[in-house]
Parts: structure tokens; sequence; C-alpha cells
């Protein structure tokens, strides 16, 4: 009797089994569901600005862009505006093979892409345009200091990011921090897990700043291994506040009661400001192959002009000079005016928002200048 | 006697079987003969379903250069293989120390529920088990992230500090991020399917085996131990390996809690160290396009194998348990 049960038992307790294993690994599977491709616009109107506009790109911008969505319904309310965060990289592919009108890229289109912009936009050419400046904050847990900012030159972020300087009260420190009392803990790094571009621009600040005391490569995936880290700049906020004496850089935006370092610039220090990195932008050179319409920024790290604070993330609109549409021309032009206006620029700089830095005045007159240059074919 | 009879009647039934004419049962028989054929078919159908895909979105990345796969900014390693290998190491030691952990829990809280509490208790106890089975994996990473790891804390230092002559518990570093935190909210979570599935099988015990034992004046524990465990121990590794393909492919509660890192490091306390398959696919595929996509499902047709694999393998054990299993 007891092989009968034990035979039935065994069947179907096997069978759960399988359903388990395949529940598993149905689900694991199952992200799939990020569609890559969106909604081309329907352009089905003479009426001016209606429709839909399509944007995908950087997830460094998406906060800013739900800002910019919402309040551009009272500009142009008949216009659907949608952006998709799939990365810097996804957003420039989808813009390039025609799927959305514009794309938002942390870094500036390659040459080969730039190629691939001609075709793309109608036989005229790419549209870069800096609207999203977010300034990086590196924030350390110490709850035991009590000045406003600790002030650290790149040299000194360098070392300690690379395990070089390890306890908060090494003669280094204190070196650049007179008359403060910091206590005898380790230092704990803290890193994002994703890639993004807030680690991109961060190892390009080490890199070029802190001379030669960073020996990695800029890129956006951390290049240490061993170390404490978080995925999105959510998950790094909640590390560092999970142990006292840790370190870490994050959207400035996000840095809330975390105690935030003042960057060594020429002699003085500087606190991170939507001014100080708006100040930046202006005191840094325009790339080599820059243009009226293509306003890409070869960010200074190094400079020393006063009250730059050179750690800042820039991220480009990046749209067509031409569309073969009237209406998808007009969107894409009255929508990226609103984000260059001042009053775009605002938005997205409130605290809730995205906390971004507004771009100067002479700034938005050049890249006001390259919006009204969009046009239809022919 | 009263036991017996059920059994006496049972075999019989088993003897005139074959003599039975097979009875269709009209059309209504055969329509539920139709429907459950279908049911199974669609199991195997989407199996292989999921297979095909996994082995036709992996392909470009299956067949890539090494020289195209290093051209994806996170890619490390070699080779697809040299990529894969950490993140499965990862996978199955965060799940193995969860089984390791929440397996002779299980087997202790199935023990007391089914042989030792009060009738009363034992029910709102498996309610409560089963309870946990229902809380979203995202609130366990939640938890793990939130409350598990500060109070693991103090546990860790002290691990650290005086035992940290033993490699595995060598160099914590704060926050707990590490994959000791990840196994135990591992095991947390797959304790109530363990629990229930194991709990299911010891009440099947056969009640003549058990008064035998206890007739030959064992006390409850020698019960427990000759009786009950000999004749569960084949559902006890099926309420495992349940266990494990849930452990295998979790995805938030490790997203969540470890500091992620692609070595093959026993340092359980270190974190930046191990990374398992799921939640490495969870954090890079929102930015990823073309062949970083393939490359990631790659390593998902990688965790489909294990996963199979692993069912396999515990089928295997139990077949060969079965035999002498002592419930004969």
């Amino acid at each position: 009797m007891g092989q009968t049960v034990k035979r039935v038992n065994n069947r179907s307790l096997a069978s759960i089994v399988l359903a388990g294993a395949l529940a598993v690994t149905l689900a694991g599977c199952g992200a799939d569901a990020t569609s890559t491709d969106s909604d081309t616009a329907t352009s089905d109107g003479g009426a001016e600005l209606s429709g839909s506009l399509a944007g995908a790109g950087a997830s460094s911008q998406e906060a800013a862009m739900g800002g910019w969505m919402a309040t551009f319904g009272s500009v142009a309310p008949d216009v659907t505006v949608t952006y998709e965060a799939v990365g810097s990289g996804g957003g420039r592919e989808q813009f390039l093979a025609g799927g959305v009108q514009f794309a938002g890229s942390d870094a500036a289109l390659k040459d080969e892409e730039l190629e691939a912009a001609g075709e793309r936009c109608f036989g005229g050419e790419a549209i870069e345009l800096p609207l999203y400046i977010s300034p990086i904050a590196v924030v350390y847990n110490l709850p035991s200091f009590e000045g406003e900012n600790i002030n650290m030159s790149a040299e000194l972020i360098a070392k300690i990011f690379n395990g070089d300087v390890t306890v908060w009260n090494d003669p280094a420190i204190e070196a650049e921090n007179p008359g403060t009392a910091l206590p005898d803990l380790a230092i704990i790094p803290v890193n994002r897990s994703d890639e993004s571009g807030t680690t991109e621009n961060f190892t390009e600040y080490l890199e070029d700043a802190s001379n030669g005391a960073w020996p990695h490569e800029a890129s956006g995936d951390w290049p240490i291994s061993g170390t404490q880290s978080g995925a999105q700049t959510s998950g790094v906020i909640d590390t560092v506040t999970g142990a006292e004496g840790a370190i870490a850089y994050v959207d400035a935006s996000r840095a809330g009661d975390l105690g935030t370092v003042a960057l060594k610039v020429g002699e003085e220090y500087v606190p991170f400001s939507a001014e100080a990195a708006a100040a930046v932008v202006d005191a840094s050179p325009r790339a080599e192959n820059a243009s009226d319409k293509r306003i890409v920024v070869e960010l200074d790290r190094s400079t020393t002009a006063a009250g730059a604070y050179p750690l800042v993330l820039i991220s480009y609109s990046i749209a067509c000079s031409q569309y073969e549409d009237e209406t998808e021309a007009a969107n894409v032009k009255a929508f990226l005016s609103y984000v260059a206006s001042a009053e775009g620029q605002d938005v997205a700089s409130a605290a809730d928002v995205a906390g971004s830095a507004p771009i100067s005045d002479d700034l938005r007159t050049e890249v006001q200048a390259a919006i009204d240059s969009i046009s239809t074919v022919g | 006697m009263a036991v017996l009879s059920p059994t006496r009647a049972e075999k019989q039934h088993d003897e005139r079987e074959p003599d039975v004419k097979r009875n269709q049962g009209g059309i209504a028989g055969r329509v539920f003969q139709y429907l459950s054929v279908a049911a199974g078919l669609t199991i195997l159908l989407t199996l292989a379903a999921v297979a095909g895909f996994l082995v036709l979105r992996a392909w470009p990345a299956l067949t890539a250069s090494p020289e195209e796969l290093q051209e994806i900014s996170w890619f490390q390693g070699d080779s697809l293989l040299a990529y894969v290998g950490p993140l499965i190491f990862g996978t199955l030691l965060a799940s193995l120390l969860a089984l390791l952990i929440a397996v002779p829990l299980s087997v202790g809280i199935a023990l007391f529920i089914s042989h030792y509490a009060p009738r009363a208790l034992a029910q709102a106890l498996g309610y409560v088990i089963d309870l946990l089975a229902a809380i979203p994996s995202v609130v366990y990473g939640l938890w793990g992230a939130l409350w598990l790891a500060p109070t693991l804390d103090p546990i860790f230092r002290w691990m650290t500090d005086f035992l940290g002559f033993i490699p595995l518990f060598e160099g914590y570093q704060p926050p707990a991020k590490n994959i000791l935190t990840a196994s135990v909210v591992l095991a947390v979570m797959i304790l109530p399917i363990i629990t229930a599935v194991t709990r299911e099988v010891f009440l099947q015990t056969p009640v003549l085996h058990e008064e035998a034992a206890l007739a030959l004046g064992a006390t409850r524990w020698e019960m427990v131990r000759m009786a009950v465990i000999p004749f569960g121990r084949s559902g006890v590794i099926s309420a495992s390996m349940l266990g494990l393909g849930r452990a295998l492919g979790e995805t938030m509660a490790v997203l969540m809690i470890l500091s992620p890192g692609f070595l093959y490091s026993f340092f359980l306390l270190k974190p930046g160290q191990h990374q398992s398959i799921a939640a490495n696919i969870a954090s890079k595929f929102p930015e990823a396009s073309g062949l970083s996509v393939s490359a990631l499902i790659a390593t998902g047709l990688a965790l489909f194998v294990i996963t199979l694999a692993v069912n396999m393998f515990a089928r295997w054990i139990i077949s060969r348990r079965s035999e002498f299993s002592g419930a004969n």
C-alpha cells in the first residue's frame, strides 16, 4: 500500500516541481515588455501645433522631460509629447532610424552617427543643444562633522575613490580642511552599479582634473570591482545613508540631507550651485566639430574660472534641421523653444522636478538661433 | 484494522483493473480527455516557445566575435562564456546559501506543524507560513535593504572581527549589501513553499508506520526519525528544488540588496563580489539596445538551462531514492 501512495505522491510532486520551474523561468524572461519602437507621429492635419511628438533617450533627462511635457501642455494643448528613457545610445539609435523626432543624449553624436543623421534628416543635418545641465554632487555621510562642506581637490577625491586614502582623518584630507575635526572612521566609497552618464561625467572629471591620481579611463561603467554600489541614484543614496563614513557621487538635486563636498577650482573651493554649474559651461570651449547648429561643449573639467563648478553633466537634445512633414517640424520647433526658454529652464530647475542648472542667456540666444533654423524639406 | 480496510479495497481495485474494458465515457469523457491533453501540451509548447525565443534572440550574441562583444560598454571578460561564468557562480552561490538556511528550518517547521503542534496552533501556523508566500518579492527587497541590512550589520561586524580568520567571513564592509544578506532574504522567500510541500508530505506518512514505531517502544522523536523522515525524504528534496527554482530566478530582492560584482569569490561578507543573472538582466535591460540585448538574453538562456538542469537532477535523485525509501 505504501508503494501505491508513494508513486502517486511522487508523480504529483514532480509535476509541481516542473510547473514551478516553468513559472519561474517565464517570469524571469518576461522583461521583454519594454518595447523599443515607439509611435511615430501621426501627422493628420494642417492645423498648427497638433498631433504627437515622440522622443527617446537619456534617463538623466527623464525627470526634467516630465516637467517639460506637463507644462508644455499650456503652450500647445493639442500636442502630445512622449519621452521614453531608453538610455542615450538607444535614444540616438531610435532617432537615426527615424523612430522618434528628437532624442536626449548624454553624449554628442559620433562621426558616423553624424553621417547617418544627414540621411535621417532628409538632407539636412543634426541639431544638438545642451539644454539639460545637471550638477553632480559628491556626498558623504558623516553625522559627526559639523562644518558646511568638506573641501576636496579632484586629486584627493580620486585617491579616495581609488582606495588610496581610506580614513576620514587622513592627513591629506585634514590638509585641505584646516581647523575642522574629522573622525577616525573608514571611508566607504559608493558608486553606481548600473551604467550611467553620472558615472561617466564623474570619472571624466577625475581623469582630467586629478593630475594623474585617477589611473582609470573615463567610462559609464565603474572601473573598480569589489566596491559598495547601488542601482540608480536612489540605490546609491540608500547605500550612503546606510553606512556612516560612506562617500558617493549623485545628481546634486538628490543630495537631500547628506553633506556635499566643495570642489577645489583654482585656489578656491566651490560648493555646487545652479549658477556655478552654468558658469563652467559658459567658460568651456566648444568641441572641434561644433557648429551654429551643433552646440557641443567640450567641458573644461580642470577650469580655474572663478565660481565655476566643473563636475556637471550635460545632456543634449538632438533633433533634425529639416523635417519632411510640416507639423513635425513645427512641433519640434515649438517644444525645443519652450525647453530652451527661461520658463522651461526654470521648470526643470525646480527642486521637485530635476534640480538642473538653467542655461545662461548667452547660451540661450545661440540655442534659439539653432532652433529657428529648423525647416521643412524643399 | 480500521486503517487497513481502505488499503485492501484499493488493492482489489488494482488487481481488477486489467479486466475492465476501457470505457471512453461518451462525449463528456472525450471532451475531458481532449481538454487535459491540450492542457498538458500547452505546458510543453510554452516551454518550447520560451526556449525557442531565448535561442533566437540570443543568437546574435552567441555568434558574435569577442571583439564585437567587447564593444558593449558593460561587457567584461574575453567571451560570452567568460561573462556569464561569474554570473552563474553568483546565482548558484546565493541560491545554495539560501537553501542551506531554509531547508533545515522548513523541515523543522513542517515537522512541528505535522507532528508536534496542537491542531489549532498547527492550522494558524500553516496559514501564516502560506501568507509569507503571498508577499511580493519587491517588498522582500525593500525589507531586506531597509530593515534586514542594518539589523545584520552588528552581527556581520562581529563575524568579521572574531571569525575573520576564516576567509569566508573576511573583510566585511558596511552597509550589509553582500551575498549573505541576499541569501538570508532569499531563504525567507523560499521558506513558505518548502514548508508547505514538506508539511503535506509528512502528513501523508502512513499512520500504520507511525503506530508500528510507537508500538515498538520508540519515543516520538525516534518515530519521526524512523517513519516520517525516511518516508518524506524525496518529498523534501522536491520541495527544496521548488524553492531553489524560485531562488535562482529571483530578481528584485537581489537587485535591491546586493552591491554587484563579477568575481568568482567566496567572500560572503565583502561587497561587490557577486551578481545573479536575473538581477543583472533587470539592471542592464532598460538601457540596452542591439547586441547588448542579445547578450543579456544569452545570460537568460544560461539561467533557463541551469533551472532545467537543476530540476532534472532533482527528478533523478527522487527516482533513485524512491526504490529504497523507508516507506516500502
